[in-house]
């Protein structure tokens, strides 16, 4: 079912989609991401794809990322990830997950991005319901979401600098906002 | 004499204060549960005096940090400890109040007692309301003895008060 979603896509919007694939029934797309706007409204409003129901948004970050060695084969011939085509594994992917309750098919829509550049489209306009979830992102990991109404931080405290979710945030690094005089010793 | 008095009367307060804590829960978490538990008729914590949760903290002088702390609502509990009226108390409720529990990262403050002074710590993931009783009576010990945290900072304010007067008597 989800396969003829690929297939579409892949039809309409030709090398707009980087790569595609599939894992335990859950079909995944690279949208270049100037194109993204255009995919997912495509998606939206086309009667055959109808994704009426926005899931959910999240980043990965491929921070040193490596891929797992299939047993039996040698650690020298893994592929380095780059389903961009771009010659290197990027640094996040950002992630929307997509349902059409009216036909029940399920689609991910990837973006991948650089460390240097972290915009992406905001698909906000498009289903509201990801607002939140992309402020989330935006606090989790700095993805800049353009053309969201609302971009701020939702978790943390405006104060809060970095973004801890990234694999190079330090691990136990805290930055509090009140600490008792007395043990700061200026009593 | 007078002293003598002040004293004796002093203990009678404090009698009263251990039997008659109004409690301030500040429930953050899943330790929420055993609170409610521990206030509930089977462990019945009015038994002990303290069956009152007041949802302001300036009627409450015994604060229930029930559950985990961040670092975001750090302000929110130091201000609503400044709030609460004089002389009070503080339990932390289960290890993630007490130490950060297996928090070990970003968001979650490492104990309560960063931000303010806590007199009685439960461990447990979350505590056997018994441990919550058990707490409730070394508290009521606590008052008695005038030796909880705010208690002793009356006491030594007090004093400070008291030497700048006859300095000035002088
Ligand atoms: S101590 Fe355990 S039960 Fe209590 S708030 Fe922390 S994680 Fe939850």
């Amino acid at each position: 079912m989800s396969q003829k979603t690929l297939d579409a896509l892949k039809a309409k919007f030709g090398d707009a989609i980087t790569a595609t694939e599939s894992q335990h029934g859950d079909e995944v797309a690279y949208v270049r991401r100037d194109k993204l706007t255009e995919v997912a409204t495509w998606l939206r409003d086309d009667r055959a794809m109808a994704f009426d129901m926005p899931v959910f948004v999240t980043c990965i970050d491929l921070l040193d990322w490596r891929p797992i060695k299939a047993p039996g084969q040698p650690s020298s011939t893994r592929p380095e990830w780059d389903p961009t085509g771009a010659g290197a594994t990027p640094r996040f992917e950002v992630c929307w997950q997509l349902r059409s309750l009216a036909h029940r098919h399920r689609l991910r829509l990837k973006v991948a991005v650089a460390e240097s550049d972290l915009k992406v489209p905001s698909l906000t306009p498009l289903w509201q319901a990801f607002g939140w979830q992309e402020r989330e992102t935006f606090d989790m990991y700095g993805i800049e979401f353009q053309g969201h109404h609302d971009l701020r931080r939702i978790y943390l405290y405006d104060e809060f600098i970095g973004h801890p979710l990234r694999k190079d945030y330090p691990k136990e690094k805290r930055q509090p906002l009140v600490r008792r005089s007395d043990l700061l010793g200026d009593h | 004499m007078l002293e003598l008095v002040t004293t004796k009367l002093e203990d009678v307060a404090n009698w009263g204060r251990k039997f008659s804590l109004f409690s301030y829960p500040f429930v953050t978490a899943c330790c929420g549960m055993e609170f409610m538990s521990v206030a509930a008729p089977k462990y019945d914590i009015a038994r002990f005096g303290a069956e009152f949760p007041r949802f302001s903290p300036r009627q409450s002088d015994l604060l229930m940090i029930v559950g985990t702390i961040t670092e975001k609502q750090g302000p929110a509990l130091k201000r609503i400890y400044d709030q609460m009226t004089e002389p009070k108390w503080v339990i932390a409720f289960g290890v993630c109040a007490s130490t950060g529990g297996f928090y070990q990262n970003y968001h979650a403050m490492p104990g309560a007692d960063q931000v303010i002074p806590v007199d009685v710590y439960i461990p447990g993931c979350p505590p056997r309301p018994e441990q919550v009783l058990d707490a409730l009576i070394l508290l009521q010990d606590r008052v008695a003895r005038k030796d909880g945290h705010s208690q002793l900072r009356l006491k030594r304010e007090k004093i400070v008060l008291q030497q700048a007067r006859a300095i000035e008597d002088d």
